[in-house]
């Protein structure tokens, strides 16, 4: 079956925000989106510990220990950026403000619950930072990850076995094999890539899917 | 004439006795107090309860003062990163208490404080382990868990420049919890560059008015700036590049 590549995908979803979102890209993989945003269109980017307006990285001699992501990676504040501190940042998201935020995760379920912060493995030092946060906050909560996980699992669920980071969040999950809506009635494949179809991709997840057309 | 200046940091920690909860502010290294933080192991106190967004990074600051085994408890929000190993060593072997909170409730818990809120129904959490336990509450349709204030006995923050009001002004987003912690404590100590004469901050400009600041002192100016103006030549930590290629490539929330 056609798997894209994590490059694509990133330039899939950055395909579906319109121009004049605000949006929040989570640490790891949904960062990449960044890389393929359209440069003649105006979208501000979040990241939680303070900053509107967020650039890409600066040159190696340009770095400022002041100036960071959330990843705490250094960063650059494009023209018309603002800062704020971290009570307003969240307000940003806990009160609806965000439009979308693009969230890697462990598993989704059919009712779009999420799951990304914890394993729940015994042992495990547990850390969640914003990521509650961001699950109930944006007005669209996208989900980028591989459909399965390294064992061939699907990250595709009827319920999370996984420790719940939000409950009903999540609206649209990218994955490699193809595009999943979260819908009343479960998923909704929106687009399968390649030779991807709603018929193998029930196989893979186990799940009953909503074709298209039905959508 | 009101003077919140102190002639240094040791001056300015003084009176943080063991047992006390301390908010620290800082993004990891962005915004953290570390002469204060230096100040405060060097001053001695134990068993305290620190309150900061991280658990430490790297050997130096917050991480410094855990190695001490001068704190007994974190509340933070994102204790395992790639450079935490002070605390990973200390919470595996049971010798200090966490408690985890989601960064907006933890912000928002830091803010209640400082503006006399009693508790507050929060969005973030419902339906996960970490809301367990804690009063529900439908408002409108939409399920809340009941979340309470977070005080402190002192403040340790980080601004650019101060006054001796102590209005503060802050930089980038170094600012990230320090306003918000300068409200919620007792007594709030606020290390800066540079103190500058009253008036010469702009008051449309001040981000912390000085009603929330009850301590300031000068470390001098970070080593990426000259003269205020932002001249690079440093790694993610600070360090000169020449000295140490930059590492970036660690991810943490």
């Amino acid at each position: 079956m056609t798997r894209i590549s994590r490059e694509d995908l990133a330039r899939r979803i950055a395909a579906d925000i319109p121009e004049g979102s605000y949006v929040n890209l989570g640490i790891g993989a949904p960062t990449l989106v960044a890389n393929y945003l359209p440069e003649d269109q105006e979208i501000i980017l979040h990241t939680e510990n303070g900053l509107l307006g967020m650039g890409p990285a600066p040159a190696a001699d340009r770095v400022d220990p002041d100036l960071i992501n959330a990843g705490k990676q250094p960063v650059t504040a494009l023209a018309g950026a603002a800062y704020f501190h971290h009570a307003d940042s969240f307000a940003m998201m806990r009160g609806g403000h965000l439009d979308v935020c693009v969230l890697g995760a462990f598993q989704v379920s059919q009712t779009g619950d999420l799951a990304n912060w914890s394993t729940g493995a015994p042992g495990a030092i547990p850390a969640v930072g914003g990521a509650m946060d961001l699950a109930i906050g944006a007005k669209q909560v996208f989900v980028m990850t591989d459909l399965l996980t390294k064992q061939g699992e699907s990250k595709l669920v009827a319920a999370c076995t996984y420790p719940l980071t939000g409950v009903g969040c999540v609206t649209r999950i990218y994955t490699d094999h193809a595009i999943f809506d979260v819908t009343p009635d479960g998923f909704a494949v929106r687009e399968a890539f390649g030779d991807n179809t709603v018929h193998s991709l029930s196989e893979l997840t186990g799940l009953t899917l909503i074709a298209p057309e039905e959508a | 004439m009101i003077d919140k200046t102190f002639p240094d940091v040791e001056a300015a920690i003084a009176g943080i006795d063991d047992g006390s909860t301390v908010m620290i502010g800082g993004f990891g290294r962005a915004g953290q107090p570390v002469e204060l933080i230096d100040a405060l192991i060097a001053h001695g106190a134990s068993d305290l309860t620190i309150v900061n967004n991280n658990a430490g990074n790297g050997d130096t600051g917050l991480a410094a003062l855990l190695a001490k085994k001068r704190v007994r408890k974190i509340i933070c929000s994102f204790p395992r990163q790639h450079d935490s190993w002070v605390f990973d060593g200390l919470y595996r072997a049971g010798e200090i208490e966490l408690e985890l909170v989601p960064q907006g409730n933890l912000a928002e818990r830091i803010r209640a404080a400082g503006a006399g809120i009693g508790a507050f129904f929060s969005p973030t959490g419902v339906g996960t382990s970490l809301a367990e336990g804690k009063e529900a509450r439908e408002i409108d349709g939409r399920q809340y868990v009941l979340e309470y204030p977070i005080r402190a006995d002192f403040a340790l923050v980080s601004a650019l420049k101060g006054d001796r009001w102590g209005n503060l002004v802050f930089r980038e987003t170094a600012r990230n919890f320090g306003p918000i912690m300068a409200t919620a404590a007792t007594t709030t100590i606020a290390q800066v560059d540079e103190i500058v004469p009253l008036g010469s901050l702009d008051p449309e400009s001040v981000v912390t008015p000085g009603i929330f600041v009850n301590r300031v002192v000068a470390v001098g100016a970070r080593r990426w700036l000259d003269e205020g103006v932002f001249v690079g030549g440093v790694d993610i930590e600070g360090r000169p590049v020449d000295a140490r290629a930059a590492n970036t490539t660690e991810v943490d929330q």
